[in-house]
């Protein structure tokens, strides 16, 4: 038993995978916000006058905005003055090839496995890398731009495609929409912009890469993604943190928009750094993602992996406009040691035989707390409009929490929605039916929550689901016992 | 193989084992019979190393290694396969990713070569006609929707596939109507050989009909109080259990005066 305990307790001890930090010169404002701050941002990426201006309405509604209160966790004081809104590598010039990117930076990014080499793009990924809060190239441009498809930063879809972003940024996620919403708006510094045309199935993943280097900074990626008419489009965004001592502050936005009978799926493995054990440090995670369904058959999903962050704050969304349009949200959330995620989706049903189906997977661990958060509103006009909600919890040990807020509102009496939910423990029998075979306890875990969140993983691009897989063994090690 | 000297288990601070004394040799079958609650699958659950009993007292050896020092799945590796009594439900593990994992553990630690897939799905196909083992059911969830019997038939599939030295099979014919009865004997006694051994606990006679035992054990109050041949297990079919309690007892009470 003892050698079981020191065993698991090495295993518990395991550090974080990605918690390097890169010694590279980076461009940082000082910290604080105020209208300066927001000028001297929009000042540094040559911004025309129409955006800062938005971003100042941002900045006014943020002031104005109190923190969230209704989440199932003590809010943490962030103080907003203590951070610096910027911070790019210095040597941020246009880079025509790899050959050009600061080879530090290079280094970074194949310890984080980023497809960036000739030989990974092979494996047909495009991928747009934000480092702080500079987009650092994307891969893959020229053959995308032959078949219309738009994948840039979203600094260069500004100076590049203004009509697209003036049109329809802040048109699902209004500058006013909540505190952190409203932060970005403000100073959002980098993110992904992807348009697809009428008609075009975008014949690779696209994919994003978040990195927060510099200390005392926050990320605010903005991240926009428009399928036009017919289009099919599928997304995905990975991240990570070094290892710091102070939480950071993430609050980023995304934006989906499909026409009619367009399809966006977009994936996240969230793997943030989640603090030590005993929760200090680790990454604040206030995320605004929202995704509008516009036109009739229209399709979005979201799938997600959360197993990093010391807290999760993400609800990503869906509008379900179009008639027949349909809306997804696959999520399994992991908290291991002090972790916490309060995490779910909206889904809204506004127009006529629209459906939505949401699959949560909440798996707990150590002394982590997993809110699943929900609510699925079916509008007057929402005639013959159908939901189904599946909302399960895992426990792992006795000292974690799982608790599920569904909420429901229909005005419509043709809808249906069903909604299932289980709580349930892994069993020592399971594990010990494992054993017997063969299969030690940290891999026998493993099976059982990749069986158990089986469901959500088969959601996910191919690759990465071998990732997620991964990914949720580490988060897991040591929790057993 | 195996030997058991004068082995004492308690669960709960309740002593269950009472000095048990066994050999077993390669290519033997040993059936361990007894009323309820005698300490048969406790015997079972100790030999897998199962973590909520402790051994109080004596020892277990395989093939001259400690096996109460070895965790419950290194004895795996080592050889020593428990098909369960109530094998547990694990939903969203595939049966053959579940075996394919076990099989790896086990050749690794045997410093066998990995076998590829091809040659996996060759093996598990020869394996499941041995016990005639359904297909469909190879490839769902690990136990899941199984019926008791289907469940039962899996325990025998497994052993078929991780080739163990040592099979304890905990009740298997409990809850088997007289076809997968024999299906699963057939399967056993195909997989015998003069390398491995079985040890196969029972309620009934009837299955030590199919499968002819060497040795037959009768387990009562945590000791084993009578061994013989597989006319002993006749006999207790005819005369019960009942016999046998009151001659212990009364021995005890002898002993006592």
């Amino acid at each position: 038993m003892e050698k079981d305990d020191l065993m698991l307790e090495q295993l518990a001890n395991r550090e974080y995978e990605f918690g390097f930090v890169t010694a590279i010169d980076m461009d940082i404002s000082e910290v604080g916000l105020n209208e300066d701050t927001v000028r001297f941002i929009s000042a540094k990426k040559n911004e025309p006058q129409w955006l800062l201006d938005w971003r100042m309405k941002g900045f006014k509604a943020f002031q104005k905005q109190e923190m969230p209160h209704w989440q199932n966790f003590k809010m943490p004081e962030i103080d907003f003055q203590s951070i610096s809104y910027y911070a790019a590598p210095k040597q941020q010039a246009k880079y025509a090839s790899l050959d050009e990117v600061d080879p530090e930076l290079l280094r970074t990014f194949e310890k984080l496995g980023i497809p960036m080499s000739e030989q990974k793009q092979l494996a047909g990924v495009a991928v747009d890398v934000v480092f702080d809060s500079v987009s650092v190239t994307t891969t893959y441009k020229k053959h995308l731009n032959e078949l219309g498809i738009i994948f840039c930063s979203i600094s260069d879809a500004v100076k590049d495609h203004p009509e697209l972003i003036q049109k329809y940024l802040g048109s699902v996620v209004p500058h006013t929409d909540n505190v952190f919403a409203s932060l970005n708006t403000a100073v959002f510094s980098d993110g992904s912009f992807v348009y697809i045309p009428k008609g075009v199935r975008c014949p690779m993943e696209l994919s994003t890469y978040f990195r927060i280097n510099a200390e005392n900074t926050g990320q605010f990626e903005r991240t926009l993604i428009i399928a036009d008419e017919d289009s099919y489009v599928s997304y995905l965004e990975g991240c990570t943190a070094p290892m710091r001592d102070e939480n950071q502050l993430h609050a980023a936005v995304v934006e989906l928009i499909a026409m009619k009978g367009a399809e966006i799926k977009y994936s996240t493995v969230q793997n943030w750094y989640p603090g030590d054990k005993e929760g200090k440090g680790g990454i604040f995670n206030f995320v605004t993602k929202r995704g509008a369904c516009r036109g009739e058959r229209a399709k979005i999903s979201w799938t997600q992996v959360e197993t990093g962050s010391a807290i999760t704050w993400k609800y990503p969304s869906i509008l379900l406009q179009g008639d027949y349009s349909s809306g997804e949200f696959y999520s399994v959330a992991v908290t291991n040691n002090m972790q916490i995620a309060d995490t779910g989706t909206k889904i809204h049903h506004i127009g006529a035989h629209t459906k939505s189906r949401i699959i949560s997977k909440g798996i707990s661990a150590g002394q982590g707390q997993n809110s699943y958060r929900g609510l699925v509103q079916m509008g007057a006009k929402a005639a013959y409009a159908r939901n189904f909600t599946q909302c399960d919890s895992l426990l792992i040990g006795d000292r974690c929490g799982a608790h599920t807020f569904p909420y429901i509102e229909s005005k419509n009496n043709t809808a249906t929605i069903e909604h299932e939910a289980t709580t349930s423990k892994i069993g020592e029998d399971q594990v010990f039916y494992l054993n017997q075979r063969g299969i030690d306890a940290e891999q026998a875990i493993a099976l059982i929550v990749n069986g158990y969140a089986k469901d959500v993983l088969n959601q996910l691009p191919m690759e990465f689901a071998v990732e997620a897989q991964k990914l949720l063994s580490l988060t897991l090690e040591g929790s057993v016992g | 193989m195996l030997s058991i000297k004068n082995l004492h288990a308690n669960i709960e601070g309740k002593e269950i084992l009472k000095g048990i004394n066994l050999e077993v040799k390669a290519g033997e079958v040993h059936a361990i019979m007894g009323p309820n609650g005698s300490g048969k699958s406790s015997l079972a659950s100790v030999l897998a190393g199962r973590e909520n009993y402790e051994v109080t007292e004596g020892e277990v050896w395989l093939d001259g290694k400690n096996l109460l020092d070895m965790k419950p799945e290194v004895r795996a590796r080592e050889g020593v396969f428990l098909a369960f009594q109530y094998p547990v439900e694990i939903p969203g593990v595939s049966n053959i990713n579940f075996l394919r994992t076990a099989l790896s553990e086990i050749r690794t630690h045997r410093e066998l070569p990995q076998l590829s897939a091809k040659e996996f799905l060759k093996m598990t196909k020869e394996k499941q006609a041995l016990v005639e083992f359904e297909a469909k059911l190879a490839n769902r969830s690990l136990n899941q929707g199984f019926s008791g019997g289907e469940k039962k038939r899996n325990e025998v599939f497994q052993l078929a596939m991780l080739e163990p030295k040592l099979s304890i099979l905990d009740e298997t014919d409990s809850g088997l109507d007289i076809d997968a009865l024999r299906i699963v004997s057939n399967g056993i006694n195909k997989l015998r050989s003069p390398d491995n051994a079985f040890i196969l606990i029972t309620h009934y006679q009837r299955l030590l009909e199919y499968i002819v035992p060497d040795f037959v054990h009768v387990l009562y109050n945590g000791q084993i109080v009578r061994s013989g041949t597989k006319e002993l297990a006749l006999e207790l079919e005819e005369k019960g259990y009942d016999w046998l309690k009151e001659e212990f007892h009364g021995s005890e009470s002898i002993n006592k005066i």
